[in-house]
């Protein structure tokens, strides 16, 4: 019996790859070690080796195929001695560019501890596409397909071009190209005085940063991931986010602090972690943390133009996904501002970041029930749109949270005392709200499953809220 | 994964076998000129400034122990040679100027208003934050005076900061960074290091040592009391200076500012002062006799030798008597504005939270 080789997965979160090129050809004889291809991820181009020795039978994916999901049966190689048999599997096709993650391989863990909806499907019943419009966007504008992270990437390029005092600092932002690859092609078109590689000295660069813009420049500061940025707090809240104030408003601080946030997959605690509540309680502060790739663009370009310091927090379940972004020159959106994702007359779902996918997955199931979902995306959790949750909830009169993080002091919490303190009238039943499990996140597969928050959970909460 | 080791600055050459790293190299060129050539009227004017910081000190200190000025207030008494003597060497409006807590020295010898100070340390309306920053936290961006910040040790990256914005602008300017020798044990001092080092940005790093963090002898905690030795893991050339002599200050200054503004990197300066009063105005200072600061005051102070000098060179008594008489009244006046202006409208409380609207 041959040996399959199949699809590697490469990174915890990469869920398909081009397989760039084949280094050995059919009836190539391999021994351990040896490179046999090149598979680039959405991260980097990575060398695919060997672990056994025998001879290439079949190449079962071509080079240069796209979007081969992680598991798939790439090469069929014989064991030393051994005949080898062409595989029976048909050969998955390879999906076009930006289509929907399809339901991932049982080999794949990632997809075991976060589901992820459908791209495009998620929102579910007809309202969907027309609802989740939005009104910042004029009729009829060209919509073009993007994932997170070019929507990110070119928000950046884009302010860059437009003011030469924007720069970007951070470990491995230049010639890495980014460790999640956001900052990718910057380094090239705008040289290593804007684009800039720190050593992993994180509170000694965000103070770096925050001294900058202090000076009068708009650095934008990534953090390899926000849990790194436990490290930098101080300079994000104490020097910040409080100058402005101290000062009676003579030192400005127009930093952005950018950077992956939530639980990732499978990296243990102390690598997953939602901070957006922590930082949303800070006076002085910016937090925004957007879902699709068009409010990322907007709401980041509208972060670095922003005279107030900024927390962006991103999430790395959601760089790879692609989403419909407006083709606008200047596409920048309104700060504090909240979006209805999907129209419902039943009950309100308010949510953010990753949570807002799995919002419209459960307002899909539920809408296969007869209950309509409506979908808040908050976008902005400081300053929090109020007006959006009170005007959702005097319409539907009953209202879920859905939280990729902790429910304690989380902002679940705050969203649950704004309904109590000035909507308490147009509630017809006590607000629910659906978070993470009150533990560090553990590693298992199952457990890290059952920790995090997902569509089920939160479509259980809502049936409960509306007396089903 | 391990990075080529490349950076946007041509890096501080750290290969093996570098002799020509010399970390007392700009310590020797200050030996061999140790004290500044001023003339009468710059003596006069450094002088002056001194007496300043001291007699403003001493009324805050006194319009503290009449409950007018509250919360933690850290006088710079014993240090003034330090502030006028570097700070006499940089170019006001250009240069970028940061500091920690201890502020008040720093802000004058900058030349910004007594009145506007004061009148913050009384937390009026008027102050220089309007009354919402308090001792600590005051600045003044026309003047490029960058604060005034509480946490220990924040102001050595936001620093580097200003400086990396001087570079990044190409203005020509430098930033002069002050901390004490409790905040050169935090971390961050030395991630900043390492970047300026690294970068070649244009900072001098200044520790005031002056003996004694908050009630900690600095031999109780530090293990290595020579400051101006601890950027040598970085490569930052080191001085160390008597931060008494206000010319031997102004004399070092212009060797590291010289060594700066040429583009070779970050210096280290390390000046040896004394703080006459507590770590703060509610600090007992059990921690040292009355004998060492008596012998302090009495042999080394700063302002005295600057009198005994410029008497020296002719200077009368008179005209001395005249100049403490107009800064006296200028200390008064900037304590009545503080006393007799109001306190903040109270819907200040909302304001400069943010800048823009969303």
């Amino acid at each position: 019996m041959g040996i399959e080789l199949k699809m590697p997965a490469l990174s915890p979160t990469m869920e398909e790859g081009t397989l760039a090129k084949w280094l050995v050809k059919e009836g190539d004889t391999v021994k351990s070690g040896d490179i046999l291809a090149e598979i680039e991820t959405d991260k980097a181009t990575m060398e695919f080796e060997a672990v056994d020795e025998g001879v290439i039978g079949k190449i079962m994916v071509a080079e240069g195929a796209e979007n081969v999901k992680v598991g798939t049966v790439i090469a069929v190689m014989s064991g030393e001695g051994e005949e080898t048999h062409p595989h029976p599997h048909p050969q998955p096709h390879p999906q076009a560019s930006g289509e929907p993650v399809a339901q991932p391989a049982a080999a794949e863990p990632l997809a075991a501890a976060s589901p992820l909806p459908p791209v495009g499907e998620a929102g579910g019943g007809p309202a969907a596409k027309s609802a989740n419009a939005d009104p910042a966007i004029p009729a009829g504008t060209n919509m073009a397909t993007v994932t997170v992270r070019e929507a990110l990437r070119d928000a950046m390029a884009e302010e860059m071009r437009r003011d030469g005092r924007v720069f970007v600092m951070g470990e491995e932002v230049a010639q890495y190209q980014g460790a999640y690859k956001v900052t990718q092609g910057l380094l090239d078109e705008f040289g290593p005085k804007r684009v800039i590689d720190t050593p992993i000295t994180e509170y000694g660069f965000a103070g770096i940063g925050t001294g900058a813009a202090m000076g009068g420049l708009r650095p934008i500061v990534e953090f390899m991931t926000f849990n790194f940025a436990m490290q930098a707090i101080d300079h994000v809240i104490n020097s910040a986010a409080k100058t402005n104030y101290m000062s009676g408003g003579q030192m400005r601080c127009p930093i952005v602090f950018r950077g992956p946030n939530g639980a990732a997959s499978r990296v243990g605690a102390q690598h997953s972690q939602n901070f957006g509540p922590w930082y949303a309680s800070v006076p002085g502060l910016i937090v925004i943390a957007p879902y699709d790739a068009a409010d990322a663009k907007g709401l980041l370009k509208a972060a670095i133009r922003s005279d107030d310091p900024v927390v962006f927090l991103e999430n790395e379940l959601i760089y790879g996904r692609s989403f419909e972004l407006p083709e606008l020159d200047d596409h920048v959106l309104p700060i504090g501002k909240a979006r209805i994702m999907r129209a419902g007359s039943d009950v309100t779902i308010v949510s953010y970041s990753i949570g807002v996918g799995l919002s419209l997955e459960a307002a899909a199931t539920l809408a296969g029930e007869g209950i309509e979902a409506e979908v808040l995306d908050l976008r902005t959790l400081r300053p929090l749109d109020r007006e959006a949750v009170l005007t959702s909830l005097a319409k539907t009169n009953r209202l879920v949270i859905a939280e990729e993080g902790w429910p304690t002091c989380s902002i679940a919490s705050e969203v649950m005392a704004i309904c109590m303190e000035d909507g308490f009238d147009d509630l017809d039943a006590p607000v629910l709200r659906v978070c993470n499990e009150d533990v560090p996140l553990p590693y298992a597969a199952n457990l890290e499953k059952l920790a995090l928050i997902d569509a089920a959970r939160i479509a259980a909460t809502v049936r409960k809220v509306c007396g089903r | 994964m391990a990075k080529p080791a490349t950076s946007r600055k041509t890096p501080a050459k750290a290969a093996a076998g570098d002799d020509n790293f010399e970390l007392r190299s700009l310590h020797d060129a200050h030996l061999a000129n140790p004290r500044y050539s001023a003339s009468d009227a710059e003596l006069l004017a450094f002088y002056e400034q001194m007496l300043l910081i001291r007699r403003f000190e001493e009324k805050a200190g006194q319009l503290y122990g009449l409950g007018l000025i509250g919360g933690f207030c850290h006088l710079y008494i014993g240090q003034e040679a330090v502030a006028v003597g570097l700070q006499s060497a940089l170019r006001p409006g250009h240069d970028s100027v940061i500091t920690g807590y201890r502020d008040h020295g720093h802000m004058l010898a900058y030349g910004i208003d007594p009145k506007v100070i004061m009148a913050e340390l009384t937390g009026r309306g008027a102050g220089i934050s309007r009354g919402k920053g308090g001792s600590m936290h005051m600045f003044s961006t026309t003047h490029k005076f960058y604060g005034g910040h509480g946490i220990v040790g924040a102001q050595v990256p936001l620093g580097a900061g200003l400086a990396f914005g001087h570079q990044y602008r190409d203005d020509g300017g430098l930033c002069l960074a002050y901390f004490g020798d409790g905040a050169a044990n935090q971390g961050q001092v030395y991630e900043a290091f390492n970047m300026a080092a690294l970068w070649k940005l244009p900072i001098v790093f200044v520790v005031e040592n002056n003996g004694y963090a908050m009630g900690t002898a600095v031999t109780r905690g530090s293990a290595e009391t020579h400051f101006y030795r601890r950027g040598t893991a970085f490569r930052i050339p080191g001085m160390h200076v008597n931060g008494m002599d206000v010319l031997e200050v102004r004399a070092a200054a212009e060797v590291a500012f010289a060594h700066v503004r040429g583009g070779k990197g970050p210096v280290l300066m390390e000046l040896q002062t004394y703080r006459y009063r507590g770590h703060s105005m509610s600090d007992p200072a059990k921690y040292r006799t009355r004998e060492e600061v008596q012998e302090m005051r009495e042999k080394h102070d700063p302002i005295d030798a600057a009198k005994t000098e410029l008497l020296a060179r002719g200077m009368t008594e008179e005209k001395l008597k005249e100049l403490e008489k107009q800064i006296r009244g200028k200390v008064g006046e900037a304590a009545d504005f503080a006393e007799n202006s109001p306190e903040p409208d109270p819907p200040e409380l909302y304001t400069d939270i943010l800048v823009e609207r969303y």
